[in-house]
Parts: structure tokens; C-alpha cells; sequence
């Protein structure tokens, strides 16, 4: 075991004088921490709308005023007609128009329910969808209002209230960030060691270690503890970083995060490293390693939720890392779950590491 | 006892259909410089990862100090030292660094076996914080061999060590190794495709497509050569070699650099009578003399 303390010797060195790796250790949690949870956020905001006020009323003014108050929406042009706004959103210049008819008021008044009409460009769906909701919702609430403010009574309605467990404000941000941590070490101490044992067999040096009395077991934990000290780092950088920039703070306990990440980095930085036993060279590695990320990071419920997803393909995310780890740092930062209701996650993550770190140990094969 | 003692190995590449090593045995004595010389692909290399436990034989059998290279493999890299044909120690570590991380995980120390090295350490010490990528093509080499010797193995394998290396390298490095095989009886084991290199060994075995054409010291394999060589000059070197191999009684001609060596059947041609051939052809400036061959012309006739 006397060797395995100067290989870790030579591996730290190599890592710390490459020129790029030591940089990256902290700009990529800069970066997940600091740009990616604003640049990818999914709060709609700042919506273009046009609208189409026939009436010229008092009332529909209101509601024109109403709308371009919401911190949601912008408003981008009052058209003289529907064609012309739909000129507009044809344009690409807004996503939504209001059309309000010509005896809205009159309607109003005498009716005591008059109709707007709303049109959404849904080519991305999602902004549709949720842009169309917060329009609703400011419709409703204009509706409230006049009933009292001008005695109108309208048809009493069923109000819902919601009440959001964990998450009261439905924040984007906490429920991301503990996902990105997840993410920024499958891109470090996943993609590294898939790069590195290759590294050395492309580069030559592998033959003159399989020379030596360097055992296998001493050979492979050289590669794996660099990748394990580096990834806590990144893990206590994020979490310093969500605290002190975000303001996310975890509900669990720190200590909880830290044992799921040490599971987790085993088994990712093992799985890279079985990758790089098997590839001939790092070209090879770098575009298996890929593939495995971008569909592991596409099936953990990072961007759509698992319970969504097709039977078969639930089944297919049970053997994806991050699922359970995405799982258990959503559960630790906003839930605050005990490691007991934890456990769920950690026994097959557990079970994923040893095999990996296993299977690492048995495909290094010194005899080709 | 042989140090090194081979029997019937082989080595197929391609399931079976490359033959790279084909059923060979020799024995390496103690002490002594072995060649294995050839061209490129001529299984060279297999040989050296077969002995250095890098790669499983097909079949066959080899020992290294009664040491079995299948089975006493974790033993046998405690003793061998080996330099791959590739430059591979860790060009992002520093001379020094290299050094003493082969000397660790051979748990030993630079101190303890630096006697063996330290003509060669010598001469790339003032480089010792330089990284080794940063290194001339003669100084890896130089590192590269104290790397290999830093753990006092009982044999070095040099594969292809000159390749690529300028001459006065090339002439040093043979130097350093018999000095090594003179102050410490260290057994050598080197591939070279030079067949120039031939001499400076005191066995060699002339390795092509897997199989050896002949084991012998040196002289032994230029005593054996039979045929007639005369090296031949003339104002027209090109032509020459044209007008030679149409000239009756010529059985080979090939160029060597200055001069054509020819093999000749002294039965037909004379000194003379070849010179009067070729000045009838409009050579001038013609020489003709009988030489001894060199390891090169032993090669090209066993190969024939």
C-alpha cells in the first residue's frame, strides 16, 4: 500500500498541473450555481402581448391597465383591429392577444357578463400554456373587482385556493439547484475518469505500470480518490454557493447531502473509469461517456418528472445514478426528509456504487 | 543456466490470422547483449510483451531467471526492467519525480540503486526539475533508461531504444549499455530495425515475419556467409545498379549507400572481366574490390 501513496502522489500532481482542470473545478459551480439557475429558469415573465380594445370604455381600459401592471406581461402594441394584432404575433413581436368587444361595458352593465377573448401563440407550449393561466387568473381577479367596485354582481363562482407544501412560492430555484449539484459532478468526476485511465493507455505510460508490482486494486483507488476529494469539494462549493448567492438553504442536514454525494461520486467516477478500461482511445471514451450523460441526465427527472414517463422508461430510469440522487437532494433541500425516508434512495444508489467500483476493479486487466 | 529461456511461443493477432510470433525458442546467457533485429513488424515487440508479461502467449513456453512469465508473473516484474519503444513515463511530471516514482513503486529508493544509474543521471541532472515532455529525444531516452534500472532488475528489455534518435545518441546510448553489461553484468535484451546496431551485441537473432532466420554472435553469422561480395563503384551510380543485375554472373546487386554490393558466381566473372564489362557500358571511375559483409548482407542473403 506504500505505492499507493505515491501514485496518489502522481495523480494529484498531474491533475493540479494541468493548466484547465483546476479552473474548471470552480467555474463550472460558479457557473451551475450562479447562471444556469437564472438563464434556465422556467418562470414566465415579460410576456408580449398586443391588445385589441374595441369598446374604448372605462371598464376595458381597466382591464388594458390591469394587464400591463402584471410583472408578467408587456405590453407591446394596442391594435385597431384583430388582423392587425394577429399581423403582430405572425411577426413573432408578441405571444398573446387580448381582443375586447365593442359593447363590453354596455354588456357589463346591463348583462352583468360580457366575453374577451384571449389568442396564444403555442408554438412552445409551455410558455403558452403557463401565459394563458396568468392572463386568466389576472382576468378573474379584474372581475372580482369591478363586481365590487361598480355593485355589478356577477354569478358567484367556486373559489379554489391552493396551498403549495414545501416549495410555498412554487421557486424555481430551490428545486433546481440541488439537481445542478447533481449534474456538475457527473460532468467532472464522471467525464474525467472516463478520460483518464484511456489517458494513459493512448499516451503509453499504462505499459510501463503494468511492468511494475503496482496492484490492481492500489492502481484503480489512485484513479478513483482524487476524483471522490475533488467531487466533495464541489459539492461543499455548491452548497456554499446556493447558500450565499441563491439564498437556497438546505432543510435537511448537510451531513446527509455529504453521504449521498459520497455514494454517488464512487459510483459515477466508477463508471467512467470502467468506460475508460474498456475504450481504446480517449476519442472512444469522451463519446461513450457522452452518450450515457445526456441520456442520464435526460431520465432523471432533472427537466420532466419520472412519474410522467412511460412504464417501460420508469423501469429503464432504475438503473440511472442520478435519478437517485436527484430524488434524494430535492427530498434534503426542501423537504428536509430523515435519512430513514431517505433510505429508499440510498440502498439502490449503494448498491449501484459497489458494483460499479467493482466492476472497475475487475475489467482493469494488466494481461491484454 | 540460461537467464532467459524460450521455447515454441507464439503469438496470432486477428483471431488467429496474423502470425506475429511463430513457434520460436532461443536461450539468453547471463550478462551477455542479445539482439533481435529486423524490420518493422517483423514481431519484435510481441516478443518483448510476451517476456515482460504484457500479453498472453497463444502457446509456447518462456522463463526469465526459472521464473514462468504466466505463472510467477507478479515475481517477474519485480526483476525485469523494461523501455518500451514509446517514450510513456509521465511527461507532466519533472525528471526528478519520474525517478523516484518508478524507484517507490518498485518500493525501493534513488539512493539505494543510484550507483547503477548514476553515469547516465549524471548527464540529464542539470534538467532534473524540467518536465520530462520538455525533454530533447536523446535526454528521454536517457530517462527513460535510469527509469527502467532504478529498481536493479536482473534483465533489460530495450525495445527499439535508437529509433528516432540522432546518431551521436544513438552511438552514446550503446555506450551506456556496455558499460551497464561491463560493471554490472546486467543482462540486455534490445530490438533494433538497424542493422548497423547488429555489432554491438554479442548475440543476435535475425527475427522476419515472426520467425528467426538465424541466432549467432555477430562474426559467427558473417563467417557463415558463402557467397562472393564485391562492392562496386563508378561515375554512374544509378545506371550502375541497372547495368549490374543485367550483367551475367551478377546473382544480387543493391545499393549501400557509396557503393552497390554485389554477389557474384565466381565462376563466371572475374574482377576484371566485370570491370571490362562495365567501362563497354560507358562507366569510368570503376572500382571493384572483395569485401566482408556486414550483418546486412547476411540478412538480405537469408532472406533470399
Amino acid at each position: 500500500m506504500k505505492a499507493l501513496k505515491y501514485l496518489l502522489v502522481k495523480e494529484y500532481k498531474q491533475m493540479f498541473r494541468n493548466i484547465v482542470l483546476p479552473i474548471v473545478f470552480i467555474i463550472l459551480p460558479l457557473a451551475m450555481m450562479n447562471v444556469v439557475p437564472k438563464v434556465a429558469t422556467q418562470e414566465v415573465t415579460h410576456l408580449n402581448i398586443a391588445v385589441v380594445d374595441q369598446d374604448h370604455s372605462d371598464l376595458s381600459r381597466r382591464l388594458v391597465q390591469k394587464v400591463s401592471a402584471s410583472p408578467y406581461f408587456n405590453l407591446y402594441a394596442s391594435c385597431p383591429t384583430y388582423g392587425v394584432a394577429l399581423e403582430q404575433l405572425e411577426k413573432g413581436n408578441v405571444d398573446f392577444i387580448l381582443t375586447i368587444e365593442n359593447d363590453f361595458e354596455k354588456n357589463l352593465y346591463r348583462t352583468h357578463g360580457a366575453e374577451v377573448m384571449t389568442s396564444v401563440n403555442a408554438v412552445n407550449g409551455m410558455k403558452g400554456g403557463v401565459g394563458n393561466g396568468y392572463l386568466t387568473q389576472i382576468i378573474q381577479q379584474y372581475a372580482r373587482e369591478i363586481s365590487v367596485d361598480e355593485g355589478i354582481i356577477a354569478a358567484p363562482a367556486a373559489e379554489v385556493k391552493s396551498r403549495f407544501l414545501f416549495n410555498p412560492e412554487l421557486a424555481y430555484k430551490p428545486y433546481m439547484i440541488p439537481a445542478l449539484m447533481a449534474m456538475t459532478l457527473i460532468l467532472l468526476v464522471g467525464f474525467l475518469p472516463a478520460l483518464n485511465i484511456v489517458g494513459e493507455k493512448e499516451r503509453g505510460t499504462i505499459e510501463q505500470i503494468n511492468v511494475t508490482p503496482v496492484g490492481r486494486v492500489e492502481f484503480i483507488l489512485s484513479k478513483m480518490i482524487p476524483y471522490w476529494s475533488v467531487g466533495l469539494f464541489i459539492v461543499a462549493f455548491s452548497i456554499f454557493l446556493a447558500w450565499r448567492v441563491q439564498g437556497v438553504i438546505p432543510a435537511g442536514h448537510v451531513w446527509e447531502i455529504f453521504l449521498f454525494n459520497i455514494v454517488y461520486i464512487l459510483t459515477i467516477s466508477s463508471f467512467g473509469l470502467v468506460i475508460s478500461n474498456y475504450s481504446d482511445n480517449m476519442r472512444q471514451a469522451a463519446v461513450v461517456m457522452f452518450f450515457f450523460i445526456v441520456i442520464f441526465i435526460l431520465t432523471s427527472g432533472l427537466i420532466s418528472p419520472i412519474s410522467a414517463m412511460p412504464e417501460w422508461a420508469k423501469k429503464v430510469t432504475l438503473l440511472n445514478p442520478l435519478r437517485y440522487i436527484i430524488t434524494a437532494m430535492r427530498e434534503i433541500y426542501l423537504k428536509g426528509s430523515s435519512f430513514h425516508d431517505l433510505l429508499s434512495q440510498f440502498i439502490p444508489l449503494t448498491i449501484y456504487g459497489i458494483v460499479m467500483g467493482l466492476w472497475a476493479l475487475k475489467s482493469y486487466q494488466k494481461n491484454g | 543456466m540460461s537467464i532467459i529461456s524460450v521455447k515454441d511461443l507464439v503469438k496470432t493477432y486477428n483471431k488467429g490470422r496474423t502470425k506475429a510470433v511463430d513457434n520460436l525458442s532461443f536461450d539468453v546467457e547471463r550478462g551477455e547483449i542479445f539482439g533481435l533485429i529486423g524490420p518493422d513488424g517483423a514481431g519484435k515487440t510481441s516478443i518483448f510483451r510476451m517476456l515482460t508479461t504484457l500479453i498472453l502467449a497463444d502457446s509456447g513456453t518462456a522463463t526469465i531467471d526459472g521464473m514462468d512469465v504466466v505463472k510467477d508473473f507478479k515475481k517477474i516484474r519485480q526483476h525485469i526492467g523494461y523501455m518500451p519503444g514509446q517514450f510513456s513515463l509521465y511527461q507532466d511530471m519533472t525528471v526528478e519525480e519520474n525517478l523516484a516514482f518508478f524507484a517507490t513503486v518498485f518500493n525501493t529508493t534513488i539512493e539505494e540503486n543510484y550507483h547503477l544509474v548514476k553515469d547516465i543521471y549524471e548527464q540529464i541532472k542539470p534538467f532534473k526539475d524540467r518536465r520530462s515532455g520538455k525533454l530533447s529525444g536523446g535526454m528521454k531516452q536517457k530517462l527513460a533508461l535510469c527509469c527502467a534500472l532504478i529498481h536493479a532488475p536482473l534483465v533489460l528489455f530495450l525495445d527499439e531504444p535508437t529509433t528516432g534518435v540522432d546518431p551521436v545518441s544513438r552511438k552514446e546510448f550503446w555506450e551506456m549499455l556496455q558499460k551497464l553489461k561491463h560493471d554490472f553484468k546486467l543482462t540486455i535484451i534490445v530490438s533494433t530495425p538497424y542493422m548497423d546496431e547488429a555489432v554491438q551485441c554479442d548475440r543476435i537473432a535475425l527475427i522476419q515475419n515472426g520467425r528467426f532466420l538465424t541466432i549467432d554472435s555477430p562474426d559467427g553469422i558473417i563467417d557463415k556467409y558463402r557467397e562472393t561480395l564485391w562492392a562496386i563503384r563508378s561515375n554512374q551510380m544509378h545506371r550502375l545498379l541497372n547495368d549490374l543485375r543485367q550483367t551475367p554472373g551478377v546473382l544480387t546487386a543493391s545499393g549501400f549507400g557509396e557503393t552497390h554490393h554485389v554477389t557474384v558466381d565466381p565462376s563466371v566473372l572475374t574482377q576484371e572481366s566485370l570491370k571490362n564489362s562495365l567501362a563497354a557500358l560507358g562507366h569510368t571511375e570503376i572500382e571493384v574490390t572483395a569485401i566482408r559483409p556486414t550483418i546486412e548482407d547476411c540478412f538480405m542473403d537469408l532472406q533470399s
